[in-house]
């Protein structure tokens, strides 16, 4: 995997992981992290406390805002692993201090799978038995 | 990224917690976008006004960063979530119009132009062509690149609003290159500004940063800002070409079948309880064009017409103002179908309009169905 850091920090916990999109505005509560839009694949879970893998944001440029919210809420992630950046999410982690990084290969990110994200470590990701 | 010692040194928090903070958000997205250095801007437009979408986390934070943040360059703002001169007619909760007063509050002392517009582009003068802003709206930030020639990618509201404080913006994406890889082609005759905005909304969802249109030899504004206002909704594309586009590019036709799967994802309803208008704002251009369709007329049910403060102002005084109110519509200001709390699925289950844009927050995000109309039947169809 190879990987660009584009907000730094650590943390560790559990990969939750989706092959769609997520538009932060529409689909998310921002008091409680609940995914609500019932077409998403993550319908109904909380992305709250979770190492967030998911291919990019969409939706409005306020977007950011509810990022931030769910941070302010404690309901954010404690990470996000993205294949492509958008303005949304980068600046939404720039503003609330999560760790954000583009990695290739998101395969070999499975959900469920304890890690911890270090992204002044050499090796970023590492990967808990 | 490269940055000069003076970038280096607000990034490190040597010029206050507001200047830092405003630096990591542009070095976030400038590594996002491999940016190689910051370029100066003369212009933001940032969203995040409505207390709707922004929430006590976003008052609270515009409400410390109002205490010390000043704008750098000239600023407007997005449309909030009511009129003031007309809240008091409806239903809306104190708390709301409470912290909605202290957002407008901070972006005034911020030193942000209270314009509360999401077309920016038709309310102030233009800068010369080529000029570097950041407008975070997305129907207006297509508009500037794709009419107005201005230069902006299609930034976040956070993004804008760094820009904003410190005159800045990361140099990446369109504002370097915007050659479309892919040509979409409009087969529809004679189409009227609802089949824009479902091209718009077609082409959002499949180009990248720019589209090239072919087929199209013009558009009146009413269906040039629908299919920004549809590009905007759908995804990430930021601006249009009209003509053929490169010969290597991707081609994709726009033809009735492409435009009905638009229509049956966004349209749910054969019929509206209430009709709204904007979405993006109406012009003066438009208010014209209303006022004269609905000469003679009158609405048998409740319209809601959006459009910025200073065009009221200017259609009040020619007469278009008094001409549509007295067809039955309510003009508001300040606020726009999108997202505004106005719209209670508590109260009305169903809404007419003209809007892509519109149709796709009113069921998302209100929570109300939609019966999609271009404005001409609307007003064949809703007046007498």
């Amino acid at each position: 995997m190879t990987f660009k850091v584009i907000v730094k920090g650590k943390a560790s916990g559990k990969i939750l992981k989706t092959d769609t999109p997520i538009n932060f505005l529409g689909a998310v509560d921002k008091k409680t992290g609940v995914i609500h839009d019932e077409k998403h694949d993550l319908a109904g879970r909380s992305i709250k406390n979770s190492i967030l893998v998911f291919p990019y944001g969409v939706g409005s440029s306020v977007g950011a805002y509810t990022i931030y919210s769910l941070k302010s809420n404690k309901s954010a992630p404690l990470a996000m692993i993205c294949a492509k950046a958008d303005l949304s999410v980068a600046s939404g982690c720039a503003l609330a201090n999560i760790p954000m990084v583009i990695a290739t290969e998101l395969e070999k990110l499975e959900n469920g799978k304890e890690v911890t994200l270090d992204t002044e470590s050499d090796r970023l990701i590492v990967f808990h038995e | 990224m490269e940055l000069t010692k003076e970038e280096e040194s607000a990034l490190k928090g040597e010029h206050g917690e507001t200047m830092e903070t405003a630096y990591r958000i542009l070095v976030a997205i400038g590594e996002a976008t491999n940016a190689e250095k910051l370029v100066p801007i003369k212009w933001a437009h940032l969203s995040g006004v409505n207390y709707n979408t922004i929430g006590d986390a976003g008052e609270e934070f515009l409400s410390k960063l109002s205490q010390d943040a000043r704008v750098k360059v000239m600023t407007t703002l997005n449309p909030m979530g009511f009129d003031f001169d007309s809240v008091s007619k409806y239903n809306l909760d104190k708390n709301f119009i409470e912290k909605q007063q202290s957002i407008k509050q901070s972006y005034e002392k911020m030193g942000v132009i209270p314009s509360f517009s999401c077309i920016p582009y038709e309310i102030f003068d233009l800068p010369e062509k080529g000029t570097q802003v950041s407008f975070a709206e997305s129907n207006a930030a297509i508009y500037a690149n794709s009419v107005a020639h201005l230069k902006t990618n299609k930034e976040s509201a956070f993004s804008a609003l760094a820009s904003a404080l410190t005159g800045k913006t990361p140099y990446s994406d369109l504002r370097i290159n915007d050659s479309p890889n892919l040509t979409i082609k409009m087969k529809i005759d004679e189409p009227n500004e609802l089949a824009f905005g479902m091209l718009g909304y077609f082409a959002g969802k499949i180009a990248d940063n720019s589209v090239a249109i072919s087929g199209v030899s013009e558009m009146n504004k009413r269906s040039c800002k629908s299919l920004c206002g549809g590009m905007g909704t759908s995804g990430r594309c930021g601006k249009f070409f009209l003509g053929e586009g490169t010969a290597d590019a991707e081609k994709i036709d726009f033809g009735k079948k492409e435009m009905q799967n638009i229509y049956d994802e966004l349209n749910t309803s054969d019929r509206g309880d209430i009709i709204t208008l904007g979405s993006p704002q109406l012009g003066l251009e438009e208010m014209a064009d209303l006022s004269s369709m609905l000469k003679g007329r009158s609405f048998s049910k409740r319209c809601m017409v959006f459009c910025p403060r200073v065009v009221q102002e200017q259609a009040r005084k020619i007469g278009y103002a008094n001409e549509i109110e007295r067809a039955g519509c309510e003009i508001l200001s300040d606020c726009c179908t999108c997202l505004t709390p106005l719209v209670d699925k508590n109260e009305i289950d169903s809404v007419t309009t003209n809007s892509i844009k519109g149709a796709y927050y009113l069921k998302n995000s209100n929570g109300v169905d939609v019966n999609l109309k271009p404005l001409s039947q609307i007003i064949q169809d809703e007046t007498k």
